[in-house]
């Protein structure tokens, strides 16, 4: 059966690897190429990178980075930030990249979605969500929102359905990035995952929040996720990828853990 | 020199780059003559049947790829390369190449919470040796993409499975022709393994 996985998510301002809290305050923290290849041999399942300036400044640097990583790490790349159309997407997996995230350009024009899923395969396209906590009303009934820009802009869009039309649409995974647990490392939003783990029947991967290796087994478990992705964790090395895994798969979750 | 072959089937920087990584020079082309010259053959593939069997007789490549197997060339299909190395597919109700006999099915699932297509890191158990796949220890893990699955019409062909509900093929062979339903370009170390031993395979494999 399908193992859990540990993902490593690299946000990449200007080449160089940033970390948010909440989604401001980015620190420069790196070489994404160094880091890559850290977690690749340290037993990582996947990576994704996110170019977080991507929607406001130019973006070709982040094909440099992504083809120097696909170089050295046999692993699936994901990479996201600012793709605006079937030719961005394209760009990227040439790069190297296997899988694409979509994010705010998906929510103002939906038809993004099934058109990268025409040229790529669904199972390629990420629609990748940040979501905050809402009072719930008859717009927001799941009781929370759609937000985009990286954070600035909510669109008044439910959660809940939003990811049920990104499936519809063709998207072959959800990333459920939790805007409220972001960079706080008070653990991931359980509630809001589960809920679209239920809801949907793609692949969900758990993001914002994480901070001790407990939280992880408990979106694994209680959220229902299929993935946890990870960000300071292991950037800042509080935490290995194998000391992660090993951790998990001590707790009866079912990891790779031959490498 | 090692042919990728190319029928507007995905990406296939990921298998080149892996490779050159194994020390395998190869090149992508699809063109039946250098095909055919081939000294040894990597099939890949990812979507859909119907239009990649359109492809390759467009080309030419498809009765390239028969003459290559019938003179013994090592072939490694991988993913789609595997499935349209059968007799027929289900996707797109698809004749494809019957190098081995055998069909390809959709996963049907009883289990709600398990998703189509199989998508991440599975185990790979061997069920018989093969100079390609030995090597693979129990429990290594493989990167798996794909919602059809091949049967293989003798079991001898199977040489290794995996469990996603059922049991299904994961790694068929026959002769100079070897197939894994996962991407080894994309397993780590243990899928960059492989691709050393194919490419120090002679096609033989021990009767």
């Amino acid at each position: 059966m399908l193992s859990k996985r540990l993902i490593a998510c690299l946000d990449v301002r200007d080449g160089h690897l940033a970390k948010s809290v909440k989604f401001v305050d980015t620190k420069n923290i790196g070489d994404p190429v160094a880091k890559a290849r850290e977690y690749y041999v340290d037993g990582l399942d996947e990576l994704v990178f996110y170019d977080i300036t991507a929607s406001s400044e130019g973006r070709r640097i982040i094909l440099d980075v992504v083809e120097a990583v696909a170089e050295q790490v046999f692993i699936p790349l994901s990479v996201g930030g600012g793709v605006a159309s079937v030719g961005d997407a394209t760009d990227l997996r040439l790069a190297g990249a296997e899988k694409i995230n979509v994010n705010s350009a998906a929510v103002r024009r939906p038809a993004l979605i099934a058109e990268c899923a025409e040229a790529i395969g669904g199972q390629n396209v990420v629609l990748s969500m940040d979501i905050r906590r809402v009072e719930a009303n008859e717009a927001l009934p799941s009781g929370y929102e759609i937000v985009i820009n990286g954070g600035r802009l909510p669109m008044g869009i439910d959660a809940l359905a939003w990811a049920l039309e990104g499936e519809r649409l063709g998207a072959g995974e959800l990333v459920v990035n939790s805007i409220d647990a972001d960079g706080t490392r008070e653990g991931y939003e359980l509630g809001l995952t589960r809920m679209l783990a239920e809801a949907v029947r793609i692949p969900v991967i758990a993001s914002g929040g994480a901070g001790e290796p407990a939280h992880l087994y408990d979106v694994l478990t209680e959220g229902r996720a299929d993935a946890a992705l990870v960000a300071s964790m292991v950037h800042y090395g509080d935490y290995t990828v194998s000391g992660l895994k090993g951790y998990l798969d001590g707790r009866g979750v079912k990891m790779r853990m031959s490498w | 020199m090692a042919v990728i072959v190319d029928y507007d089937a995905g990406n296939l920087k990921s298998v080149e780059r892996a490779c050159r990584e194994v020390g395998l020079d190869a090149v992508i082309s699809n063109d039946p003559g250098r095909i055919r010259a081939a000294d040894r053959i990597i099939f890949p593939g990812v979507g859909a049947a119907g239009s990649a069997m359109r492809s390759l007789a467009a080309s030419g490549v498809d009765a390239a790829l028969v003459d290559a197997f019938h003179a013994g060339t090592p072939i490694l299909g991988i993913c789609l390369g595997l499935q349209i190395s059968l007799d027929h597919s289900e996707e797109n109700d698809t004749e494809t190449l019957g190098l081995v006999p055998g069909d390809v099915r959709r996963f049907r699932l009883d289990d709600p919470r398990l998703k189509v297509p199989h998508m991440g890191w599975n185990a790979v158990n061997l069920r018989r040796s093969h100079p390609v796949l030995d090597g693979v220890e129990p429990g290594d893990e493989f990167y798996f993409v794909h919602a059809y699955r091949p049967v293989p019409a003798n079991p001898e062909d199977v040489i290794a499975e995996s469990r996603y509900e059922g049991v299904f093929c994961s790694a068929l062979g026959r002769g100079n022709y070897v197939a894994t339903q996962f991407h080894p370009e994309k397993s780590g170390r243990v899928g960059l393994g492989l691709l050393e031993r194919f490419a120090a395979w002679d096609g033989r494999v021990d009767a």
